[in-house]
């Protein structure tokens, strides 16, 4: 479904992204750990699109698309969300106003007829039940006075409902609750079937025990510097970086 | 909510058309020749029919006129204005009325389509008899059009059914020879001849505008609605309006505007005044979409404005809300004189500014009665090489105790080039008087463009939500119709500022 070849980017000249290799199949879920400021929300960014993060080599490819030519909407409307580490405020912008406005701009995109406020508002109460949150949630300015797990669960919301085939989420599940927890996971396991793929960037093993990675891969100093299995993030969580690092230097 | 997926189709069609209203009818005229003189208003006078006070009040504006100077102070700049340069009245030739559409100058139809009026409206416009006789269905949401087409008011709307509530709404020329005593009453007992340069002009030369008397205890009907299109070139345009609503009275009156795109410079100079009695009501709304000039600034309108309500009961209000997206240069301070006891001003604002266009406006509360109230919101957003200041004076008199104001200044920038400036004045001088100014200035982040192009929005979507969010406060203050005509505005006049 994604296949990254080695991808370098730099912000403001300096070289974040050193080469990047990762292919994540169809139906699969791929964790991402690493050291703070190794680079992984950069490859977030990358991966989304963001204009001052420039790509100066290698290819992504999209379900055979080269998405790196493609503009964020496009790459949005292609199927791509990314849950950001920290959630952007739109002041005075109502939030169920602006997840409609998206996922209508994708519907447009798709060729579908577009959801009035009505119908909408059936779909995403629906789902803010399913997600255990709140009404207000929607009537609220987007991000504006949330709460750091609220943010997150805003994110999440706004991935169920515009039911991306390829997510990243960027340290979604930091500043989570137990329980707002197992909602993001949730979340991210109604989606999952074998059109759907996912890239999970976290810190801790208690978001992968509930939701189980085909593969985990670390990223340290801009490269992958290891990948296996789901005992890879134990593993870790064991003995921390150090040492792997030096094994792998 | 809905508006957005409209707003969006505006921004695609407007993209493609330039300037949507910028169109131009061609009717035959009548015209009086270019200059101002005593003779001119004498003119003027006599082709409205008017009684000799009207004629001798005239004279006396355009002496003190010709006394005076044009005001240098706002923070616009622009080349010199003839006035002697300018046609002071015009107005399309009088045919007896029509029988039916088929009869009436097909230009004048294209010009109310374009308006957007709906068909049924258009025959009443266009004066074809009997169009407004089977008319208006109660509660049925409609609005009464008074259309001044240049000078002229062609015609009248609804007046049936707002005479059976004694609701006057009518040509300010016809409240002259009708009803006299009321406009000799009140014209000028807001906004004084003398007030300011283009008040004394516009007291000498006005053409035509709107009348609006709502009686003791009524509250008006339905929306009470003005289209003003400048139309003859080089026509100035000098209406007037004036709107009286006595004890309990209620009204929501609304001026919109759309001008044909031209290439000299067009002055408008309009004076409003308004007058509420004891517990009456006033909603002013304003969506002013006159033709900016193109990239460059050439060829749009100035607009230099008066607009005062007196307060002049207890408990009455006065509530100006305006969303300023047109003109070159705009010069406007709807203001509230607080008389009344516990009377409240209110102002809403949104300007916005893009390419070479000028704002200064702002308003002006003058609190005089016990406890009088005032709540000021302006919204600036300036893109593209333009100047946007708010301009607003908070005045307290020592009688004004307890007299209360809070002051909301926001401005947006989108863009580099652009600037946004405020000018609050305070004075007051009464101690028990509280005023609370706040005022912040925003650009647009481009992490916040990011986010929303991720969720799949196009960039000028991004920059239409973000400043519709930003404008929200005062949006919700405009009837629900106009909501949507000025979101669809704000759109179109920000279109290419990003990217
Ligand atoms: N806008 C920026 N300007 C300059 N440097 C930046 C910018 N954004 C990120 N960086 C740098 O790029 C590197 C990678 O940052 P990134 O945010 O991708 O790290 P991360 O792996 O997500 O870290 P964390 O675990 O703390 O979220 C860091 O050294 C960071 O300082
Ligand atoms: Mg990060």
């Amino acid at each position: 479904m994604l296949d990254i070849h080695g991808l370098t980017a730099s912000i403001g000249g300096k070289a974040i992204l050193k080469g990047i290799d990762l292919s994540v199949p169809a139906g699969e879920i791929h964790a991402i750990m690493g050291p703070n400021g190794s680079g992984k929300s950069t490859l977030g960014y990358v991966l989304a699109g963001r204009e001052d993060h420039s790509v100066t080599g290698g290819t992504v490819t999209f379900e055979g698309r080269d998405m790196l030519s493609m503009e964020p909407e496009a790459r949005a409307a292609a199927g791509l969300f990314l849950a950001f580490q920290a959630p952007i405020e739109l002041p005075g912008v109502n939030n169920a106003n602006f997840i409609r406005t998206a996922l209508n701009a994708v519907r447009r995109a798709h060729g579908e007829s577009e959801l009035d406020a009505v119908q909408f508002l059936k779909l995403a109460r629906a789902e803010l039940k399913r997600l255990a949150m709140p009404d207000d949630m929607l009537k609220r300015n987007v991000n504006v006075g949330f709460s750091g797990g609220e943010k997150k669960r805003n994110e999440v919301l706004q991935m169920t409902l515009l039911r991306p085939r390829f997510a990243v989420l960027d340290e979604t599940d930091s500043g989570l609750d137990i329980d707002a927890l197992k909602i993001v996971a949730d979340g991210v396991n109604a989606l999952r079937g074998p059109e759907f793929s996912a890239l999970v960037i976290t810190h801790h093993q208690r978001l992968l025990d509930h939701l189980v990675p085909n593969r985990v891969h670390v990223l340290a100093g801009g490269r992958i510097v290891r990948s296996g299995g789901p005992e890879l993030a134990k593993e870790l969580e064991k003995s921390g970086y150090g040492a792997m690092l030096a094994e792998a230097a | 909510m809905p508006a957005d997926s409209e707003t969006l189709d505006t921004v695609r069609s407007v993209t493609q058309s330039g300037y949507k209203w910028g169109f131009e009818t061609d009717i035959e005229m009548d015209v009086a020749p270019k200059g101002l003189s005593a003779d001119t208003i004498r003119l003027i006078s006599e082709r409205k029919q008017e009684p000799s006070w009207m004629l001798e009040w005239r004279l006396k504006a355009y002496q003190a006129w010709l006394a005076m100077e044009e005001p240098h102070w706002a923070r616009v700049e622009h080349a010199r204005i003839d006035y002697q340069d300018i046609h002071y009245y015009a107005a399309p030739k009088k045919k007896p009325g029509p029988k039916s559409l088929d009869e009436v100058d097909p230009e004048l139809l294209r010009t109310y389509e374009k308006l957007g009026i709906p068909l049924k409206e258009r025959a009443i416009l266009a004066g074809v008899e009997g169009a407004d006789q089977d008319g208006y269905v109660e509660g049925s949401g409609q609005i009464a059009v008074d259309a001044v087409f240049d000078s002229v008011s062609v015609a009248t709307t609804f007046r049936a059914t707002l005479s059976k509530v004694g609701v006057i709404f009518c040509p300010i020329s016809e409240a002259i020879r009708e009803y006299p005593d009321l406009v000799r009453q009140y014209i000028g007992s807001v906004v004084p001849v003398a007030d300011n340069f283009f008040a004394a002009l516009n007291s000498a030369v006005f053409t035509d505008g709107s009348f609006v008397f709502i009686p003791k205890g009524v509250r008006c009907p339905m929306e009470l609605s003005t289209y003003f299109r400048m139309n003859a070139r080089n026509t100035g345009q000098f209406e007037r309006t004036l709107i009286i609503a006595e004890a309990g009275a209620h009204v929501s009156y609304l001026e919109g505007c759309t001008a044909p795109q031209r290439d000299e410079n067009q002055l408008h100079a309009a004076v409003v005044e308004l007058v509420a009695m004891d517990d009456a009501t006033i909603k002013y709304s304003t969506v002013q979409n006159w033709y900016p000039g193109d990239a460059e600034g050439r060829g749009g309108i100035y607009n230099f404005v008066t607009k005062r309500g007196a307060c002049l009961g207890a408990r009455s209000k006065i509530s100006w809300t305006q969303v300023e997206t047109g003109s070159a240069i705009t010069w406007k301070y709807p203001s509230c004189v607080l008389l009344g006891e516990d009377s409240v001003g209110e102002f809403y604002s949104v300007a916005v500014t893009n390419n070479r266009q000028q704002a200064d406006t702002g308003t002006k509360m003058i609190h005089i009665g016990k406890g009088s109230r005032s709540t000021i919101i302006a919204k600036g957003i300036s893109a593209g090489r333009s100047n946007n200041t708010y301009r607003g004076l908070v005045k307290v008199l020592p009688s004004a105790a307890g007299a209360r104001n809070f002051t909301q200044c926001d401005s947006l920038l989108i863009g580099q080039e652009c600037g946004a400036h405020t000018v609050p004045y305070i004075e007051s001088r009464n101690r028990s008087a509280k005023i609370e100014h706040e005022a912040t200035t925003s650009k647009i982040a481009e992490d916040q463009l990011f986010y929303c192009r991720q969720r799949g929005l196009s960039e000028e979507d991004a920059v239409n939500l973000i400043v519709n969010g930003f404008c929200k406060d005062v949006l919700k203050e405009l009837p629900m119709e106009f909501a949507v005509e000025a979101q669809k505005l704000l759109a179109v006049s920000l279109e290419g500022s990003v990217g």
